[in-house]
C-alpha cells in the first residue's frame, strides 16, 4: 500500500500548513488547560473531549497524512473513533445522572 | 467443490515435514511463518498454560472442600484464585480459538495460503509467549504473586504490596498479542478471499472470527491503557483510581469492563462458529438460517461491546445508566438466540451423526443456554442486587466460559484433529472423556447456582457449615471433571503419535479445509481454488457413516 501510495497519490503539504496546525494545536491544549480551572458541571467533560477530537482531527489528518488515503482507511478509522465515541458517551452518561 | 490439494491417490510432505526456513527441528518451529504452524504453536502453549491453571482451579476447590483451613492458608487461596483468573483468561481462553484453530483455519477455509502478515502472526505469537513468561514469573519474585483476582479492581490493587505491576504488565503485553491477531484477521478476510468466495460464501467459523477481530482491534487498547493508568499510579502515586487521592475506583470498573465484557464475546463468537460448523457436518444438512447466524455474530460483537457495566450494578452508579445497561443486557440475548434456535432447527429431520465433535457441540447448547439464561437473571436489576458477588456468578460465567468456549475448543480439537496432525484419535475413548467431562463438570459448577442463591459470597476462603454439602458435591464434581480431561488429553496425544492415518475428508465435511490433505501441504493449494458453491452444500457427498457401514 505504501509503494502504491508513494507512486500515485505523490502529495506535497506546504510548511506553512504544518506550522498552522501546529501552533493551532498549542492553542487547544491552552484552551484545554484554561478550561479544566472552571467549574462547568456536565459540560466540562464534553468540552475537554471536543477540543481533544479536533486536536486528533488535525493530527490524522495533516501529520498523519489521512487526508492523502483511500476512502477504505477513513472508514476503517471511522468505526474506531465512532466506536470510542459510543463507549465514552455511555460511561459518562452514568456519571452525568449520578449523585 | 473441485479437489485442489493434487492427485488424491498421492500424499506429498505435508507442513509438519516441510518448513518455511532452512532450520531442521525446533528452530524451524520458532522461526516459521506458516499460520498452520504458528496455529500449533499455540495450541501447545496454551495448552500449558491451561493445564497449570486447571491444577490451580483444582487446588482452590480441594482447600474449599470444608470451612476453616484445610492445605493453604488465606493469602495463598488468594493468589491461586487470581493466577487461576488471569491463566485462564488472558493465556487461555481469549487466544483460545482465534490464535489456535483461527490462525490454522482461516486462509485454508476461504482458500488463501496464509495470513496477509505472516511475519506479524509469528510476532504475536512471542508477544503471547513473553506476557505468559511475565506472569509465571511475577509469581517467583519477593513479595508473591498478585493477590487481586484477575480484575486487578483498584484501590486494593494500588495499595497491595504483592507483584500487581509484572501482572498488569504480563496483561499489557498479552493486549499487544490479541490486537495483532486482529487486525492480521480482519485484513485477510478482506483482502485474500479466493475468487468466488464472497462474504455470504464464507463459512461462518470465519464469519466468527471476523467480528471478534473487531472487537479484539477496538476493546483491548481500552485495558492496555487502563492497566497502564494503574501502573502510573502504582508508581507515582497520581490519584486517577484512589480515591484517597481524589481517583475515581467507579471509572475503573467502566474501563475495565469495556474492555473486559467484549473479552466474553471474544471468547464465545469463535466458540460459535465452530459449533455452526459442526452441525451441518454431522447433522448432514444445510445450516439454517445462515446470513441470520452471519449477521447475529456481528450483532453480539456491537450489542456485547455495550453492556459492560452489568457488572457493576451495585458499585453506585447511576439508576439511568443501570436501566440502559441492563436494557442493552437483554437485548444482546436476541442475537444470541437467534444462533441457537437456528442450531437446533439444523439439527431437526437431519441425519446425525454421534461422533465426539457433535457430542461436545450438544454439552456446548446445552450448557451454553444454562449460562445464557442465568446471564439474563444477573441482567435484572432487582435479581442482581441479591446475587451480585456471590458464586452464583462465579457458576454463570463458568457456565458461559467453559461449559461455552471450552467445550467449544474442545469441539473444534476433536473436529479438526485429523486435518492437523493427518491421524486419528480412538473415537470409543474421546465419547468417554466426553460423558465423565460433561457430568464432572455439571457436578462441579451446578452447585455453585444453589449455593450462591443461598448466599454463599463468591471468593471466600471460609464459609458457614450450612454450605458444605455443596462444596463437596462441587469439590467431587471437580475430581471427575480432571478425570476426563486425563483421559480426552492422553487419548489426543496417543492419536497424535500412534492414530490410524486419516483420510482427507474423515466426516464428511464440504467447506475448503476438506478438500486438501490431511494434514495439508506448506501453502494449502497446489493452485487457488475458485468457488462455486457455499460451504453447507452436502448434494454431491455421500455420508461417512453409511459408507462405514456397508
Amino acid at each position: 500500500m505504501s509503494d502504491h501510495h508513494s507512486q500515485e497519490n505523490v502529495h506535497v503539504v506546504d510548511y506553512g500548513k504544518y506550522i498552522f496546525v501546529w501552533l493551532s494545536l498549542l492553542a487547544f491544549t491552552g484552551i484545554t488547560v484554561s478550561v479544566s480551572g472552571i467549574n462547568l458541571g456536565n459540560w466540562t467533560v464534553v468540552i475537554a473531549l471536543v477540543i481533544a477530537s479536533v486536536k486528533s482531527w488535525y493530527v490524522l489528518n495533516y501529520f498523519m497524512h489521512l487526508r492523502h488515503e483511500d476512502i477504505v482507511f477513513k472508514i476503517f478509522i471511522s468505526v474506531a473513533l465512532i466506536t470510542l465515541a459510543i463507549f465514552v458517551s455511555l460511561t459518562f452518561l452514568d456519571y452525568s445522572f449520578v449523585r | 467443490m473441485v479437489n485442489v490439494a493434487g492427485p488424491a491417490d498421492k500424499i506429498e510432505p505435508s507442513f509438519l515435514e516441510v518448513s518455511t526456513n532452512k532450520y531442521k527441528g525446533i528452530l524451524s518451529w520458532l522461526l516459521t511463518v506458516d499460520h498452520k504452524r504458528i496455529g500449533i504453536l499455540y495450541l501447545f502453549s496454551m495448552m500449558t498454560f491451561f493445564s497449570v491453571a486447571v491444577v490451580f482451579g483444582f487446588l482452590i476447590r480441594l482447600e474449599l472442600i470444608a470451612p476453616g483451613r484445610t492445605i493453604m492458608g488465606p493469602q495463598m487461596y488468594n493468589q491461586l484464585f487470581t493466577l487461576h483468573g488471569i491463566i485462564m483468561i488472558f493465556l487461555f481462553i481469549i487466544p483460545g480459538l482465534p490464535a489456535v484453530f483461527g490462525n490454522f483455519f482461516l486462509p485454508i477455509m476461504i482458500g488463501a495460503k496464509d495470513v496477509i502478515f505472516p511475519r506479524i502472526n509469528l510476532f504475536s505469537w512471542y508477544l503471547f509467549i513473553t506476557g505468559g513468561l511475565i506472569a509465571v514469573i511475577s509469581t517467583m519474585l519477593p513479595g508473591g504473586s498478585a493477590d487481586t483476582g484477575w480484575t486487578f479492581y483498584v484501590p486494593y490493587s494500588v495499595r497491595t504490596t504483592t507483584n500487581v505491576i509484572p501482572a498488569l504488565a504480563a496483561a499489557f503485553i498479552l493486549g499487544f498479542s490479541s490486537i495483532l491477531t486482529g487486525l492480521n484477521f480482519v485484513t485477510t478476510v478482506h483482502r485474500m478471499r479466493a475468487p468466488g468466495m464472497t462474504w455470504f460464501k464464507m463459512p461462518l467459523f470465519v464469519w466468527g472470527l471476523y467480528a471478534t477481530a473487531w472487537v479484539q482491534i477496538l476493546a483491548t487498547p481500552i485495558i492496555g491503557i487502563t492497566l497502564a493508568l494503574v501502573i502510573v499510579e502504582r508508581f507515582l502515586g497520581v490519584g486517577i483510581f484512589d480515591p484517597a487521592l481524589g481517583g475515581d475506583p467507579v471509572l475503573y470498573q467502566h474501563l475495565f469492563w469495556i474492555y473486559s465484557h467484549p473479552a466474553v464475546y471474544i471468547m464465545i463468537i469463535p466458540a460459535m462458529g465452530i459449533v455452526s460448523e459442526i452441525i451441518p457436518v454431522f447433522a448432514r444438512r444445510t445450516i439454517f438460517g445462515y446470513r441470520f447466524i452471519a449477521f447475529s455474530s456481528l450483532a453480539i460483537a456491537l450489542f456485547g461491546s455495550l453492556v459492560w457495566a452489568h457488572h457493576m450494578f451495585t458499585a453506585g452508579m447511576s439508576d439511568t445508566a443501570q436501566f440502559v445497561f441492563s436494557f442493552l443486557t437483554y437485548a444482546v440475548s436476541i442475537p444470541s438466540a437467534i444462533k441457537i434456535f437456528n442450531w437446533v432447527s439444523t439439527m431437526y429431520k437431519g441425519s446425525i451423526q454421534l461422533d465426539p465433535p457433535f457430542l461436545y457441540v450438544l454439552s456446548f447448547i446445552f450448557q451454553f443456554s444454562i449460562g445464557g439464561f442465568t446471564g439474563l437473571m444477573l441482567g435484572a436489576l432487582s435479581v442482581n442486587i441479591h446475587l451480585q458477588d456471590t458464586s452464583f456468578v462465579v457458576a454463570h460465567f463458568h457456565y458461559v466460559m467453559f461449559g461455552g468456549t471450552g467445550f467449544g475448543i474442545f469441539a473444534a480439537m476433536h473436529y479438526w484433529f485429523p486435518k492437523m496432525f493427518g491421524r486419528m484419535y480412538n473415537k470409543k475413548v474421546a465419547t468417554w472423556a466426553w460423558a465423565i467431562t460433561t457430568i464432572g463438570y455439571n457436578a462441579l459448577y451446578f452447585p455453585m447456582f444453589i449455593m450462591g442463591y443461598l448466599g454463599m459470597p463468591r471468593r471466600y476462603y471460609d464459609y458457614l457449615p450450612e454450605f458444605q454439602p455443596y462444596h463437596v458435591a462441587s469439590t467431587i464434581g471437580s475430581w471427575i471433571l480432571i478425570l476426563g480431561l486425563i483421559i480426552m488429553f492422553t487419548n489426543l496425544i496417543v492419536g497424535m503419535r500412534r492414530g490410524k492415518k486419516a483420510p482427507a475428508n474423515p466426516w464428511g465435511g464440504a467447506t475448503l479445509e476438506w478438500t486438501t490433505q490431511s494434514p495439508p501441504i506448506l501453502e494449502n493449494f497446489h493452485t487457488i481454488p475458485t468457488i462455486e458453491k457455499g460451504p453447507y452444500d452436502y448434494s454431491q457427498f455421500e455420508i461417512p457413516a453409511a459408507k462405514e457401514a456397508q
